[in-house]
């Protein structure tokens, strides 16, 4: 097919338009570059009336918000989740392995939990303290000026604990918990479980005038219509936008295939597919920023073959898909019968937890080497689909009749409102070279690009770290009178699937080594000096936190050290 | 052309295509243009493509709509906060149908169902009985115990459609008494709740809470990070 070459000659392009993709694009139109942004959804802008989610009423949908054609419902703020219609992947043997994808301007950030946590001393040397995995080639002391600077940037809730692997930043002031959450504090505690105020970026205070600050309808999920909580889009991207005076060019609808080479096979650009006409294009770069999500960026790197990278391009060592690990996750609910019968007044609160307990325990008394963190919720929450199902259900903790109709409907699902507490309990894998993405031999999407298989199993690491959280969760439950809804056992004690935490990371990993390692510490393919990965894909180990913060501090550095070597010409 | 009227095109070409294909008569035209206006929530231009062509088809026959305004009433009596057809349930259950098309055969079968009963018990259609014959009928299949039977199913899986449907409405979210969903300050659970539950933030908590006065000002820190704005 006739690849239709764009004559215009940018400094970058950058593939995505997520938090690290959005952060390269920032720091680097800041500074002076010429910038092709590409996206491969559509345009979007959460205060666009026609685009907007939050502060919708469930009826203002036909189906009252159910998750017919999005995963988590009509107003989540995600186009695409683990199925994007057209856009196929596979999984080998019995692997089960479920990869979310947002088709849309700023990605994932649009829907995510806003959960910003940085990864502490510890979390950089993981080898060094079990014996397991591998450390990154740098430490915590490298990042902290980045993560400071996020904080600055972005904004984010919180507290100083002087934790010393939960390092504190730059916070803004906590909100006051909800009910449910006073009494997870109640019980936690009295299990031994550290509580502390949820560290979201969230705005609960001003930190510039070009973002609103919280109103606390608890929509964050639908992406902040005032800027208030952090999307790469209305955060990162439209900023660059403002300042870039021209310098910055956006590429919606464009699915990149590869990465191209000239004819000494250094890579030059990328290579598209525009969505809009189904031809493709050529984008010419000095450097080439990948940040479309580990598994894209992988994908990508792979399918860019040519004389020079038979294997794909920075892919000598045969690493890149290597390593792929997702967060550990269970989940639990249960019934606390204190919270029946509740005067009613608004509980939205913020778009998360407003409290939570960062890992509390040393694994070396563990018969598990990681640790992970416990999220709750619960509430007063706006009624949506599946708002009365089973509505008397509960009544079985009473020995009561469940079932019937009539005006037991009204009194009982009232008496139930805000009755129940969930508990996501989130955590460390130990990255695997057996659990990777390749390239599917036959496969391909709509747009005719090769795609992925995936090959992922949980290990007894997982399986053992599951059933503590279990049992945590259980006793706490326990200490406040309540009742769990649910046991989970299986050979896996309630795993999640792999990816169903979307978080996975550690395709294109960072190390000194070229031979086990596709980056360097600054995130430079080994292979290549011109192509950087700014994603979660360079992750040597994921830590019991969220990938967030962590990639945007790592984007930060990556950008400012790009600048520093188009300076120096060396690349 | 801005984007809402290149939206609206999309709506009215594939509207006008659709159409042509049902047969349907301007007038049904004028009210499925006004459906598919009536909800607005970000949708991408596909999701309002495939809303269109689910409001542009019907599913239950008026005879079935009936009886499912009549179950739905007796599952959720209408009273001073609210009744069923300002909840927009039979609308809401259509719509399901088509959105969800597992529903169908059961919702189907189950509406046959209740007028076989009720025709072999009381020599007559549901909607034509008492209802204390409708409730007799009900009764037999609303309290499932172990694993359900077919007719039990169908029960509860539209008792869960009824009663969702009216609380996911404006009537059944007044009723309900959620107050969110507006924008405000959080300060916190009220006093006298807090106190009900044995709860206090200035004895459980050591914490600088956001200050409503302040929260407009812009945030600084010193170098250790303290809040001195």
């Amino acid at each position: 097919m006739e690849i239709i070459e764009n004559k215009k000659k940018y400094d970058v392009v950058i593939v995505g338009s997520g938090a690290g993709g959005g952060m390269a694009t920032k720091i680097l139109t800041d500074n002076g570059l010429t910038v092709a942004l590409m996206e491969a959804g559509p345009f979007f802008d959460p205060a666009n009336p026609d685009q907007q989610l939050h502060l919708k009423w469930p009826y203002e949908s036909p189906r009252r918000g159910r998750g017919s054609t999005r995963a988590f419902g009509d107003f989540h703020a995600s186009y695409g989740d683990w199925k994007v219609e057209g856009e196929p992947y596979e999984t080998k043997g019995d692997t089960k392995f479920n990869w979310w994808r947002s088709r849309m301007l700023g990605g994932r950030t649009n829907h995510w939990g806003r959960i910003s946590l940085r990864f502490g001393p510890n979390d950089f040397k993981r080898k060094s303290v079990d014996g397991l995995g591998d450390n990154w080639p740098i430490g915590y002391e490298d990042v902290k000026p980045y993560y400071d600077k996020v904080d600055k940037l972005i904004g984010v809730t919180g507290t100083k604990e002087n934790i010393y692997n939960e390092p504190d930043g730059f916070f803004l002031p906590p909100a006051k918990p909800r009910l449910h959450e006073m009494y997870y504090k109640k019980g936690a505690e009295k299990a031994g479980v550290k509580v502390i105020p949820s560290r979201l970026s969230i705005l609960t205070k001003r930190i510039s005038n070009e973002r609103g600050v919280c109103y606390y309808c608890g929509q964050c999920g639908r992406s902040c219509g005032s800027y208030a909580d952090f999307s790469a889009s209305s955060c990162l991207v439209f900023p660059a936008q403002r300042n870039a005076q021209g310098k910055l060019d956006l590429y919606v609808n464009s699915m990149v295939r590869e990465v191209s080479v000239d004819k000494k096979g250094k890579p030059n650009g990328v290579v598209y597919i525009n969505k809009d006409d189904n031809k493709e294009y050529k984008i010419n770069a000095k450097v080439v920023v990948l940040a479309a999500s580990a598994c894209e960026s992988a994908r990508i790197l792979l399918n860019s073959k040519s004389p020079y990278h038979e294997n794909g391009l920075g892919n000598s060592s045969n690493m890149v898909g290597k390593y792929l690990h997702d967060s550990t996750g269970t989940n639990n609910m249960a019934f606390i019968p204190d919270l029946m019968n509740r005067k009613t007044y608004n509980e939205d609160g913020m778009g998360n937890m407003h409290l939570y307990s960062p890992w509390w325990l040393d694994n070396k008394n563990l018969d598990f080497p990681r640790g992970y963190h416990i999220e709750i919720w619960g509430g007063l929450g706006t009624p949506s689909y599946g708002t009365g199902f089973n509505f008397n259900s509960l009544n079985s903790f009473f020995g009561l009749e469940v079932g019937g109709y009539g005006d037991r409907v009204r009194e009982e699902v009232k008496k139930y409102y805000g009755s129940t507490m969930g508990f996501s309990t989130r955590g460390e894998s130990i990255p695997n070279i057996d659990n990777y993405c390749e390239i599917d031999p036959e496969k391909k999407d709509k747009y005719g690009i090769p795609v992925l298989r995936f090959n992922y199993n949980w290990s007894d690491y997982e399986r053992k770290q599951a059933k503590h959280m279990n049992e945590t969760i259980k006793e706490v439950v326990h200490n406040i009178g309540g009742h769990m809804l649910w046991e989970n056992g299986g050979r896996d004690n309630g795993l999640l699937t792999p990816g169903e935490v979307i978080h996975e990371v550690g395709t294109t990993r960072m190390g000194n080594n070229p031979k086990t390692s596709v980056v360097n510490k600054y995130e430079q393919l080994h292979d290549a000096k011109n192509v950087f990965i700014v994603d979660g894909g360079p992750f040597v180990s994921q830590a019991d936190k969220n990938p967030t913060w962590t990639i945007m501090a790592l984007s930060w550095r990556t950008s400012e050290y790009i600048i520093d070597e188009l300076k120096k010409q060396n690349i | 052309m801005n984007r809402r009227d290149s939206i609206k095109t999309i709506v009215i070409s594939s509207l006008a295509s659709g159409l042509l294909l049902e047969g349907c008569l301007s007038k049904e035209k004028k009210i499925i243009y006004e459906n598919v206006w009536k909800y607005k929530y970000g949708r991408t231009p596909e999701e309002l493509k495939r809303d269109l062509e689910l409001l542009n088809q019907v599913f239950f026959s008026s005879e079935e709509l009936n009886k499912i305004r009549v179950l739905a009433n007796l599952i959720v009596p209408p009273n001073k906060d609210g009744n069923i057809d300002d909840a927009e349930v039979p609308e809401f259950i259509e719509f399901i149908a088509k959105d969800a098309p597992s529903f169908q055969d059961i919702f189907r079968d189950g509406l046959k169902w209740v007028d076989i009963i009720s025709n072999k018990e009381f020599e007559k259609n549901f909607i034509d009985c008492n209802e204390s014959e409708q409730k007799s009928i009900l009764d037999s299949v609303a309290f499932p115990k172990g694993k359900k039977n077919k007719e039990e199913a169908f029960f509860s899986t539209f008792k869960d459609l009824v009663i969702t449907g009216y609380f996911t409405s404006e009537v059944g979210i007044n009723d309900l008494g959620y107050k969110g969903n507006q924008p405000n300050f959080w300060d916190g659970v009220p006093d006298e709740i807090m106190r009900d539950h044995g709860f206090s933030y200035e004895k459980d908590w050591n914490y600088k809470f956001v200050d409503p006065l302040k929260r407009n000002d812009i945030a600084k820190w010193d170098d250790d990070g303290n809040l001195i704005s």
